[in-house]
Parts: C-alpha cells; sequence; structure tokens
C-alpha cells in the first residue's frame, strides 16, 4: 500500500478526495446514491472517458491532442455518408468510425514525425482544419437522417425500482470499458507501452535504445484517433443526430480530467486509473452541484476553479517531496 | 596472428550536414580489454560509439565488425543482440519509471512486441545489482535518486544483457573519489570475465589507470594507438589537443595585498562550521575536498541563496548578509555555478543576450529600452577580451564547445564588475587544451586586481592555480597548503585519506 502510495500519489489523493466527495454528496442529498443517478453518472460520461484513454496515450508520449473532439465530429459526417446508402449494423459502424479516426491520427503524427513541429502547434493546426472543412461540408446542418441501428437505444443492464423508475446502462458504457481494458493492455502490459511511456520520459534516450520513434508518433495518436472515432459513435447514439460543432470545445473538458488524473504534460506517466477518477471527479462534482440545486451557470466557474487547486496543489506536494528528496541524501555523501 | 578482436573499424567517416565529424577512423578493441578512447570534446568519440551501436549510419565505405559480424545496417536493439552495451554520458534513463524498468528497458525494444514481465524483470535487476555489489530499492523512480546512485542504475542496465563489448562515455563525471573506485573495480573484474570495455573520460589520471591501450582521436581522425604502460598524463594531454601543456605551479604571495572577502565563523547547520576564510585583492584562493564536503554549500550562503546560521561575512572589511543573489551582485560579488548548462546559461538565447543578461538594467535608455549600441559594444569586448570561437554573436549559445560555453559564462559575471569570482568546478566537462585556456583567464584576472574563490575537487586544478589552498572536510577547513611546498600526490594523499 505504502509502495503503491509513493509510486502514483496522486491517483491515490484524488481517490480519496473523490471517496470524500461521494459520502458528503450521499449524506447532503437523498438522491446523488441512487442506482438510478449512478447510471445515468456512467451513460453520461462514457465517451468523455473514452476520449479520456485515447488522450492519455498520447500525453504519455509526451504529446498533446487539441483537434480529437473536431476529429469524432468530422469521423461522425463521414459515417453518416458511408451508411446513408449501406445501412450497416454495429460492428461495420465500430470499424469504419474506428478506422476514420485512426486515419485522422495518423495525419496528427505523419505531421508532427514528418516536420518536427510540437504537437500543439499541429493539432491547433489540424483542429481548425478539421473543424472548417466540416462546417464548410455540412454548412452548418444538422444531420438526422441516420441508419436505425446507430439511433436505437441498446441497453445491457436494465432495473425497474419498486417505485417503477427505470436504471440502466447503455452499450456506450459497455464500449467505454472495452476501451479502458483494451488501453490499461497496451500501456501497462507491452513492451509497445514501456516504449510510449520511455518515449514520453526521455525521447533521447529511448531513440538511443533503438525506439523507432515514428512508430511511436503513429501508435499514439492512431489510437486516440481511433479512440476518437468510436467516441464519435458512440455520442451520436445517445444525441441521435450529428450536430457538427456539437463536440468543440470539449477537447479541453477532457484535458483537464486527464491531468487531474495524473497524467503529465510533459510525457512518461499517466495511469488508466487516473483517467478514470479524472474524468469521474469533474462528473460527480458536477452532478453534485446539480443535485444540491447550485445554478448550472456556476457550474463552469465551480469546476474551473476545482480543477486548478486541485493541479496546483498536487505540484506542492511533489515540491515538497522532491525537497525533501534533495535533501535527504547528504548525509550519506558526506560518508563518500 | 590471430588476435580476438571484439571490434574493428575500418575507415570510419561520417557527415553531417556539410561537416566531417568523423574522417576515416580505424579503431580496434581486443576481447576483454580496458581500451580507452580519448579526444577533446567534439572530436567525435560520442559519433563513433553511436555508429557502433548503430544510432548513427556511417558513410558509405566504412567497414564495422563486431566480434567479427559485419556491422552493417546495425540497429541498437541487433547490437545488443551481439553483446554490445553503452553507458551514456548522459545516462538517457527514464527518470519517471522505476529502477527495475529503467534497467530491463532494453528487452522491451525488439522485433516485435511482447508482454512486460515485471516479475521476472525484477529478479534479474536484482541479480545485476548484486553483482555490482550494491543495493537498490527496485521500485522506487529514478528521479528520487541522486545522480550517482542514477550513474549506478545506466551502469546497471548495460549489464543486464549478455555484454561481451560494453563502452562507458565518462562514466566517472558525477561520481565522488570512492564511488569512481567502486566502478573501476567493477570495470577491472568485466574485463577479467572477457568483457571488453571501451572507457571515454576527461580525468587522464583514472584514463592510465583503467586501461591497458588507449586511441587518440583529434577534429574527427586518428591521432594513434598507444600503450598505457610509460604513458603519462602530460604527453597523453599534447596528443589530444595537438599542442603541450606544461602545467606548473604558478602561486604567488599576496599576504600583503589587502582582504576583499572574510568569513568568520560562518556556520549553516547540517552543511559548513565555523568557516574562517580570506580571500585578497589578486589572490586566487583554491577550495578543494571531496563532493558532499560543503563546498558548493558555502558558495551559496556567500551569494546569498542560502541564510547562513551562524557566523560573519565581511566584503571589503563592511559586514555584508545578502538575502539573495541580486544583494550580492550589487554587493560586488560574482558565482559561476557548477552546473553551467542548467544554471550557468539560457542554452537556445544567442551569445550576445547570454552576455549582457546580468548587466541589462546598466543598458537601459531613457524610455526603459535596451540600447543597441551599448550592448553591442559590451558584446564585443568581451568576446574578444576571451577570444570566444563563435561564428556571429547571434547564434545560441547551445552552438558553443564546452569551453566556449565557460568563456560566456564568465563573461556574463564580469560585466557586473565584480571585487570577488567564486568559479565552482569550472572545467567540468571542458576539456584539456580549453581548460588552459579559461585558467588563462583566471589568472590575468586576479593580476588585475581580482579576488577569486576557486572550488574544484580536482587537486591538480587547484595546485597549478591557485595561491593558496584551503582543504574542506565535513563542513569545516581542516588545513591549508601553499602550492609551492607541496605536491599533487601529497595533497591528494591527505584529501582522498
Amino acid at each position: 500500500m505504502l509502495r503503491m502510495l509513493k509510486a502514483n500519489p496522486v491517483e491515490i489523493r484524488l481517490f480519496a478526495v473523490l471517496v470524500a466527495i461521494t459520502i458528503g454528496l450521499s449524506l447532503a442529498t437523498d438522491t446523488f446514491l441512487t442506482l438510478g443517478n449512478i447510471t445515468s453518472l456512467l451513460n453520461n460520461n462514457a465517451v468523455n472517458l473514452i476520449w479520456a484513454v485515447g488522450l492519455l496515450v498520447v500525453l504519455i508520449a509526451g504529446g498533446i491532442d487539441i483537434s480529437f473532439a473536431v476529429a469524432a465530429s468530422v469521423v461522425q459526417y463521414l459515417t453518416a455518408q458511408v451508411f446513408a446508402e449501406l445501412g450497416g449494423n454495429w460492428t461495420l459502424g465500430l470499424i469504419v468510425a474506428g478506422t476514420l479516426g485512426i486515419g485522422l491520427g495518423l495525419i496528427n503524427a505523419a505531421l508532427i514525425h514528418g516536420f518536427r513541429v510540437i504537437s500543439i502547434v499541429i493539432t491547433i493546426a489540424t483542429f481548425n482544419v478539421f473543424f472548417g472543412l466540416l462546417m464548410f461540408l455540412t454548412r452548418g446542418r444538422n444531420i438526422y437522417d441516420l441508419p436505425d441501428w446507430w439511433r436505437a437505444r441498446i441497453f445491457i443492464f436494465e432495473y425497474q425500482s419498486a417505485s417503477g423508475t427505470w436504471s440502466e446502462l447503455n452499450l456506450a458504457f459497455a464500449v467505454m470499458v472495452a476501451c479502458v481494458i483494451a488501453t490499461a493492455l497496451l500501456i501497462s502490459f507491452t513492451s509497445t507501452g514501456r516504449q510510449l511511456y520511455a518515449f514520453g520520459d526521455n525521447p533521447e534516450g529511448a531513440r538511443r535504445a533503438g525506439v523507432n520513434v515514428a512508430l511511436m508518433h503513429a501508435i499514439a495518436y492512431g489510437w486516440m484517433g481511433m479512440m476518437a472515432g468510436i467516441g464519435g459513435l458512440m455520442q451520436v447514439n445517445i444525441a441521435k443526430e450529428v450536430v457538427p460543432n456539437a463536440l468543440y470545445g470539449r477537447e479541453l473538458e477532457v484535458l483537464a480530467a486527464v491531468v487531474l488524473g495524473g497524467a503529465r504534460l510533459g510525457g512518461g506517466r499517466g495511469t488508466v486509473i487516473g483517467c478514470i477518477l479524472g474524468v469521474m471527479f469533474v462528473a460527480i462534482t458536477q452532478n453534485g452541484l446539480n443535485l444540491l440545486g447550485v445554478s448550472p451557470f456556476a457550474f463552469q466557474m465551480i469546476i474551473g476553479a476545482t480543477i486548478l487547486v486541485a493541479i496546483s496543489t498536487s505540484n506542492l506536494k511533489l515540491d515538497l517531496r522532491s525537497l525533501r528528496q534533495r535533501r535527504l541524501p547528504e548525509p550519506e555523501k558526506r560518508n563518500a | 596472428m590471430t588476435e580476438k578482436l571484439a571490434l574493428k573499424l575500418t575507415a570510419v567517416s561520417k557527415t553531417f550536414g556539410g561537416v566531417r565529424a568523423l574522417k576515416g577512423v580505424d579503431f580496434a578493441v581486443r576481447a576483454g580489454e580496458v581500451h580507452c578512447l580519448a579526444g577533446e570534446n567534439g572530436c567525435g568519440k560520442s559519433t563513433l560509439i553511436k555508429i557502433v551501436t548503430g544510432v548513427y549510419t556511417p558513410d558509405p565505405g566504412a567497414r564495422v565488425e563486431i566480434f567479427g559480424q559485419s556491422g552493417d545496417g546495425m540497429t541498437p536493439a541487433a547490437g545488443r543482440a551481439l553483446g554490445v552495451a553503452v553507458i551514456w554520458q548522459d545516462l538517457a534513463l527514464f527518470p519517471h519509471m522505476s529502477v527495475a524498468e529503467n534497467m530491463a528497458f532494453d528487452d522491451m525494444v525488439g522485433a516485435r512486441p511482447r508482454l512486460v514481465q515485471r516479475r521476472k524483470d525484477k529478479i534479474r535487476a536484482r541479480a545485476v545489482l548484486n553483482r555490482l555489489g550494491v543495493t537498490l530499492d527496485l521500485d522506487a523512480p529514478l528521479n528520487t535518486l541522486p545522480i550517482a546512485k542514477r550513474q549506478i542504475v545506466a551502469i546497471a542496465r548495460a549489464l543486464m544483457g549478455e555484454a561481451r563489448l560494453v563502452f562507458m562515455d565518462e562514466p566517472t563525471a558525477s561520481l565522488t573519489q570512492s564511488e569512481t573506485d567502486a566502478l573501476l573495480d567493477v570495470v577491472r573484474t568485466l574485463s577479467a570475465e572477457g568483457v571488453a570495455v571501451v572507457f571515454v573520460s576527461h580525468r587522464l589520471a583514472e584514463v592510465l589507470d583503467i586501461a591497458e591501450r588507449v586511441t587518440v582521436v583529434r577534429d574527427g581522425t586518428l591521432v594513434g594507438v598507444y600503450p598505457t604502460d610509460g604513458m603519462t598524463q602530460a604527453r597523453l594531454g599534447e596528443l589530444m589537443t595537438g599542442t603541450s601543456h606544461q602545467q606548473q605551479v604558478t602561486a604567488q604571495d599576496k599576504s600583503a595585498a589587502p582582504p576583499v572577502l572574510e568569513t568568520r565563523n560562518l556556520t549553516r547547520h547540517g552543511e559548513f562550521t565555523d568557516i574562517s576564510l580570506t580571500v585578497r585583492k589578486g589572490e586566487v584562493v583554491g577550495l578543494t575536498g571531496l563532493i558532499g564536503a560543503g563546498r558548493t554549500e558555502l558558495a551559496h550562503a556567500m551569494i546569498g541563496m542560502t541564510q547562513p546560521d551562524g557566523g560573519e561575512i565581511l566584503l571589503d572589511s563592511a559586514s555584508l548578509r545578502p538575502r539573495s543573489i541580486r544583494d550580492a551582485i550589487r554587493a560586488g560579488i560574482a558565482y559561476v555555478s557548477e552546473d553551467r548548462l542548467s544554471l550557468g546559461l539560457i542554452q537556445p538565447q544567442s551569445i550576445a543576450d547570454n552576455t549582457v543578461m546580468s548587466v541589462l538594467d546598466r543598458l537601459l535608455n531613457a524610455a526603459g529600452l535596451i540600447k543597441a549600441p551599448s550592448k553591442q559594444h559590451l558584446v564585443d569586448h568581451w568576446i574578444k577580451e576571451f577570444a570566444v570561437k563563435i561564428g556571429t554573436p547571434d547564434d545560441p549559445v547551445s552552438t558553443l564547445s564546452g569551453g566556449n560555453q565557460q568563456r560566456v559564462v564568465l563573461a556574463k559575471w564580469l560585466a557586473t564588475e565584480p571585487r570577488l569570482l567564486i568559479l565552482d568546478s569550472p572545467t567540468v566537462g571542458v576539456d584539456v587544451g580549453a581548460r588552459a585556456g579559461i585558467f588563462r583567464i583566471v589568472r590575468d584576472l586576479a593580476d588585475q586586481g581580482l579576488a577569486i574563490l576557486l572550488i574544484s575537487d580536482e587537486v591538480t586544478e587547484v595546485m597549478h592555480n591557485a595561491d593558496r589552498i584551503l582543504h574542506i572536510a565535513d563542513g569545516r577547513i581542516i588545513g591549508e597548503h601553499d602550492p609551492r611546498h607541496t605536491d599533487v600526490p601529497a595533497l591528494e594523499a591527505r584529501i582522498y585519506a
């Protein structure tokens, strides 16, 4: 336990805060700790979490992606075009959306690697290109004419309470679980995952060990793209329509949650658990404010301030730790 | 003669852009031999190592043979399979990974992806550390370890595979004497086990101690291969630089000059105790002792980075209590830190901007903007004064060699017109030829009346360049020596005792 605390201080602390908030909200309201509320929290945040684990891989590899949310919109639009004639089904849908997403991700990877430009500059540029293109093609209009399978409500869990209210978990939740597990397997249990961490941590060191730098970019942004595409597909399933600018701005929300969960903006650090905690922290805070009757206009401000406090205090803690470390080795050196 | 060769390079050249970093170099290492690769910074040593390990591809026409196998199309992974391991000068470790993960990382880079085997990796890592006779927490993130321990991790990492040819690029640069001795023992053990070691170091004494043969490279060309038997430091330095550097004691008696810096019983708990010293006008006082003896901590207190717990600092006989570095600069103290790369210079900025950094407020016009002609004048003055070799003053500092960077740092501080200059390990990472140049400047400055406190852990350095030598150990000054009445072996014996 102590070892785990040492290795993942951010995650552990975030978990503790999350538990505290959960207990507080459970006591303060009688609506928070209900099956209905919990399942809707999970459903509503499934898409964000799919994107979060995609972004996590990019952050671990030392990059950043601003373009994924609008890339998801592009995938939605293109997928709608593909299936307007063909009909299709969920399997095909996941394959098409995933592949299109990978394609867009690889565009980012190719630009970043090919021109040796830092990722934030490239992805801000592709963010604008993707979004501009999308608005141009759709002329800003929503698409309602979608295949039936895509709009169908699919539940993997249903429960009717004694009072008659329904609680259910939808398909997006199931897909999210699959994406989270796949990402955890990739980054924690494969040599490719270790290479991604190493590349983010010390790119020159990784290169000298023989890590294929182009491949690392391709895997990181390709994985992010795939998650963007799949997340986009699931978001349409929930919204029942393609709205070109619906996802605009979601990238910062997801980025904040992932960083809150302990992923390091310089690369080399971050966990899937941290991602889940980060996304749930934002979600539960928002949900709690809602249940407590706080004006929705204050949400964004309060959540922004919470994130600010959480991130700056976590850095403060880390500094204290490294200060102590800087002092510790001295007596040892003296004996040398 | 069928001598077994671990490595044979024939006519290796490498061109970067238009610059030829290596010009037709031959290099051979026998199996089980400790072989030193010597040369000044930028002579092509690191390029050579990167070619052998497949990080770089040599220009066409080169032949690389590793244990008799052709090194064409070499990659780092293929090199490891042949038994080639490298300990890089900058370690090339991963700060956020654990010790065990760092050591096992090279196995993660192979032809095809595989699963991570944490338990097995840890068992192997522990076995290697046992072989080196050290204990480390395998789960500790690397960035929680002090630099010397990281160096050990880098060495252990190189020994994780079945290494038969190990390159060590400046492995002792950040180690204390006892740690260096331990490392040299490891090198001898490896050699006895039949592992060939290619050793790169600036510390020539070390090189002559450990290696059987030495290959000298200068400006990308091979100077020659020499046995270390009968080789002297002076001769080796001469071969490396192409000029002869006769080092001799330059000490003079300055006891008649007025004191510039005095400390009385200066104490900071846990760092240094009862330090009383004097540096006179025009005098170079050497402060030497082991790493961790409190040398740098003392300097930090003098320049206001830390506050002493007791005692007194006097500058020109007036009491001084600097609360910040700005206070110290204003009082006339300049401090050249030991970590030139990260603390002394802003690497991506230009030579000119770095030079005037410490005196920007003196270059302002009435509107608060920098006066370009004044800045130009100042920059030109110092570049000429110190003979800094540059393209143009607008080039980034990062393009300069170590010795020239050190000159820019000096210029930056001397522009503040100090009365006391504290030099902390001014030649770390600076090669032999450039060292002589820097110390010529130091002596000139002293002759112009500057008081200089020279902190160094290299005994030869203080012997040849200081007027008096103070020996610090465990935070106390325990001896004072006159370079004219002692010699290097006697002094080394006292310090490393």
